[in-house]
């Protein structure tokens, strides 16, 4: 792929990415319905000039609901991925900076929270959250905990990549001309961590996009009748039942077809602007 | 040389009617495999096929027939049943059964806490037991009504067996059990029924109940062919199954369940001071029951099938429904009338109690489970039209039983209630106010309000007269009273769907569980 080609792809996919945004967060505006009103003579129904993407099974416009979830989703999924990734930026460079007993107890405390069965702590974190907590509070809650506690992975990959910055032959060389350990770190270790937290950033994206949809099963989450994408999804499990089913109802596919347009879109912008030559290998 | 074939042919053919293996689902893993500690479904289910009971319950009648008891009699106004024992059967582990099975396992009763035994347990005095040869007199400290009903769920263990509750009087015999994937249970050889052919059942040569958790993939299981029937399909499932195989669905027509929600007002509940006033007033819960919409559930949630629910008792229990009983809701409009007459005022969208508070409270239900998640989002949009803001927070179940049974954290909770007998006597730990099933104030010492107290009286005169007259009097009262008080605000029975391989046969589906199951001696698989 050449770099004219490659270029006119990431703006497309840059358009793409901003015109599903404006449309998320203008939602209240641009949808045709409010996300839970229910039309109970209209359940299930198919795609139609009122219904763009169909109802569902509670007879709420799919497109409207498609909508309000991408204003939910992307904010607050990539929130949760930059949480995590500051954290494990911080606790990883500081690991492998620092060295010596406190590289060993942050390596630790990392394979501890690794090892530590989230499923269960969750469920325990979700009775002790009061029940009347709003449907918006509830999922601010999910996020946060998703992004507080998603550091571990990235911080290791981190801690090994400052670890191998550290070696290299221009930090000797800048540690030799006696250049503050602050300095070296903040202008010379960050800047080039660069690609490898953007690669742990959006690779915990849809990673959280899809642990949203599953902790819903748990009563964590997006709770009814706020939307999510990660709700949207879930809804799809239920028309796992027939192929032949979902190729005549193509619409029900929106969802899914959106969450990895996005994410590819991402992927795209993000891979184009770090190594043209990389993303057609 | 010509005898052989012949032979095989034979041996072939009598397989194909006698063997077969039927499997199905369970959807947890079944708590308890003591057949007297049963108080979940898959645990029941694997009892029934296991044990017998002296008197079983004909499904499709809904009628008392002898099982382990060829015959038995009723005396004292109740309280003492004779009971005349088969003779030659034996339990699966080929241990003689007699009449001194029968005296252990009733004397096991009161000290066992399960719901099948709980009627056994009695207030003042114990029952004795009598053995001669293989006729055994029950004698009961107090008149149990309808006692041959509850033997349904009394299986009779063995007192001299060395594999203790694993040995079964029943047609299959436990012969696998793996953790977390299956159970296998294969044909008990000693297994007391014959059928009409003289053959000793059951025909099955095993059943195998595989855990399946996730309901969409039993129904792709049950269409490839790995699943031989589906008990309690979704009403979603099941058009579409109907779509697709219009032979492989039943729908055997309103079940007993309900589905209702109740408002938390036990004392001890940790909720500010007018949330409890609001749950306490019969104007408040008659007016949430009012604003609901009912026969948009049924056509939403259950696609029609369903029945709305006005009261306790299905409208397919016709012995014990109360007609005049179900009054069907009044509308939003009726129910706004009601919170103004009560001192609530709605201001904007919002509906404001007397002391200016706005009207809001969590709704629990059991996450997972689409159809009730769905009944939750209709209450809430139902609730939202007279101003109650509802807040909906599926919980997995351990969370939301530790919630309504022991801490009492909760608000309002949406959960249903399962019924296997019609008659009332299966609602008395429901409605009495000391028994753990009395939700919206469980196991009280004394009965908190003047109507709870005629229900105790109302329900000890349910299970205790021999009178049917009296006892259809005051179940009509009790179901009167429900309806005055809304302690649960029911919302609906919905129907028994099932589905069903065209390769089982003999299947005589019946309401009451395990509805494809009860005769499950005499099916066969082609």
């Amino acid at each position: 792929m050449n770099a004219t080609l490659l270029r006119a792809l990431r703006i497309v996919c840059a358009a793409y990415l901003l015109t599903l945004a404006a449309a998320g967060f203008l939602a209240p505006f641009a949808a045709p319905f409010r996300y839970e009103t229910q039309f109970r003579d209209a359940i299930d129904a198919p795609a139609s000039p009122r219904h763009p993407l169909g109802t569902d099974s509670l007879g709420r416009d799919r497109f409207s609901r498609l909508l309000y979830a991408t204003r939910t989703s992307l904010l607050l999924a990539p929130a949760a991925a930059f949480l995590s990734v500051l954290l494990a930026a911080s606790l990883g460079s500081l690991a492998g900076w620092a060295g010596g007993w406190l590289e060993r107890l942050l390596l630790a405390s990392a394979d501890l929270a690794v090892s530590v069965p989230w499923l269960f702590l969750l469920i325990t974190l979700r009775a002790a959250l009061p029940l009347d907590v709003s449907p918006l509070v509830s999922l601010l809650f999910t996020f946060a905990l998703l992004g507080l506690l998603g550091w571990a992975g990235p911080a290791r990959v981190v801690h090994s990549s400052v670890r191998q910055i550290l070696a290299s032959g221009y930090i000797r060389a800048a540690q030799a001309r006696g250049v503050p350990p602050f300095r070296l770190l903040f202008r010379h270790t960050f800047p080039n961590l660069t690609p490898v937290l953007t690669a742990q950033f959006w690779t915990t994206v849809p990673a959280y996009l899809l642990a949203e949809a599953n902790l819903g099963m748990l009563g964590l989450g997006v709770t009814e009748p706020l939307p999510s994408w990660g709700s949207l999804l879930r809804e799809l499990q239920g028309q796992a039942f027939s192929l032949a089913h979902l190729t005549t109802h193509l619409w029900l596919l929106a969802p899914l077809f959106v969450v990895i347009s996005v994410i590819l879109s991402c992927r795209f912008v993000w891979a184009a602007r770090i190594d043209p030559t990389k993303v057609s290998s | 040389m010509n005898i052989l074939p012949l032979a095989l042919l034979a041996c072939i053919a009598l397989h194909g009617e006698t063997g077969g293996t039927l499997r199905l689902a369970i959807r947890s893993e079944p708590k308890t495999l003591d057949p007297l500690l049963v108080a979940d479904e898959p645990s029941e289910l694997v009892r029934y096929l296991t044990h017998a009971p002296l008197i079983r319950m004909n499904r499709p009648r809904q009628a008392p027939e002898p099982a382990l008891a060829e015959s038995w009699t009723i005396s004292d106004a109740g309280r003492r049943v004779t009971l005349r024992l088969r003779r030659n059967v034996a339990f699966s582990d080929g241990s003689p059964f007699d009449a001194a099975d029968v005296c252990h396992t009733f004397l096991r009763l009161p000290e066992t806490n399960s719901p099948s035994a709980e009627p056994f347990h009695f207030a003042a005095g114990r029952l004795t037991c009598h053995a001669q040869g293989f006729t055994v007199i029950l004698q009961f400290p107090a008149v149990l009504t309808g006692v041959e009903r509850l033997f349904d769920a009394v299986p009779i263990l063995s007192s001299r067996s060395s594999s203790k509750d694993r040995a079964g009087l029943g047609p299959f015999t436990i012969v696998e059990n793996k953790a977390g994937a299956y159970i296998h249970l294969e044909r008990n050889a000693h297994y007391w029924k014959r059928g009409a052919d003289g053959r000793r059942l059951p025909y099955l040569h095993a059943v195998r109940l595989e855990m399946q958790r996730n309901r969409d993939l039993e129904l792709i299981r049950f269409r490839r062919g790995e699943l031989d029937l589906i008990h309690s399909l979704d009403a979603e499932s099941f058009e579409r199954l109907r779509a697709e195989a219009p032979g492989a669905v039943l729908n055997l027509g309103v079940s007993l369940d309900t589905e209702q929600l109740w408002f938390n007002q036990a004392p001890a509940a940790a909720l500010p001071g007018y949330k409890k006033e609001w749950f306490r007033s019969t104007a408040f819960r008659l007016a949430v029951s009012d604003a609901i919409r009912r026969a948009d559930m049924v056509s939403v949630v259950y696609r029609g099938h369903a029945a709305p629910a006005f009261g306790p008792v299905s409208p397919s229990n016709r012995n014990w429904v109360n007609a005049a009983a179900r009054q069907p809701s009044a509308g939003p409009a009726a129910a706004l009338a009601r919170l103004e007459k009560a001192g609530f005022q709605k201001r904007g969208d919002i509906l404001y109690d007397r002391a200016g508070n706005p009207v809001a409270f969590s709704l629990i239900t059991n996450a997972g489970n689409k159809s009730r998640e769905r009944l939750a989002a209709m209450v809430q949009q139902d609730l939202a039209a007279i101003g109650i803001r509802v807040t909906i927070a599926p919980l997995d179940f351990p969370s939301l039983i530790e919630r309504i049974a022991k801490s009492f954290e909760y608000d309002a909770c949406l959960l249903g209630l399962v019924f296997d007998d019609p008659d009332p006597n299966a609602q008395k730990n429901v409605w009495v106010s000391s028994a753990a099933q009395h939700q919206w104030n469980p196991s009280q010492k004394s009965p908190g309000t003047p109507w709870e107290a005629e229900l105790d009286r109302l329900m000890q005169t349910v299970a205790s007269s021999p009178d049917t007259g009296k006892r259809k009097q005051a179940f009509h009262r009790v179901q009167q009273i429900a309806a005055e008080q809304a302690p649960f605000v029911y919302l609906v029975h919905r129907n028994a769907l099932a589905a069903v391989s065209p390769r089982l046969r003999h299947t005589e589906p019946a309401i009451l569980r395990p509805q494809l199951l009860w005769n499950v001696e005499f099916l066969r698989i082609e």
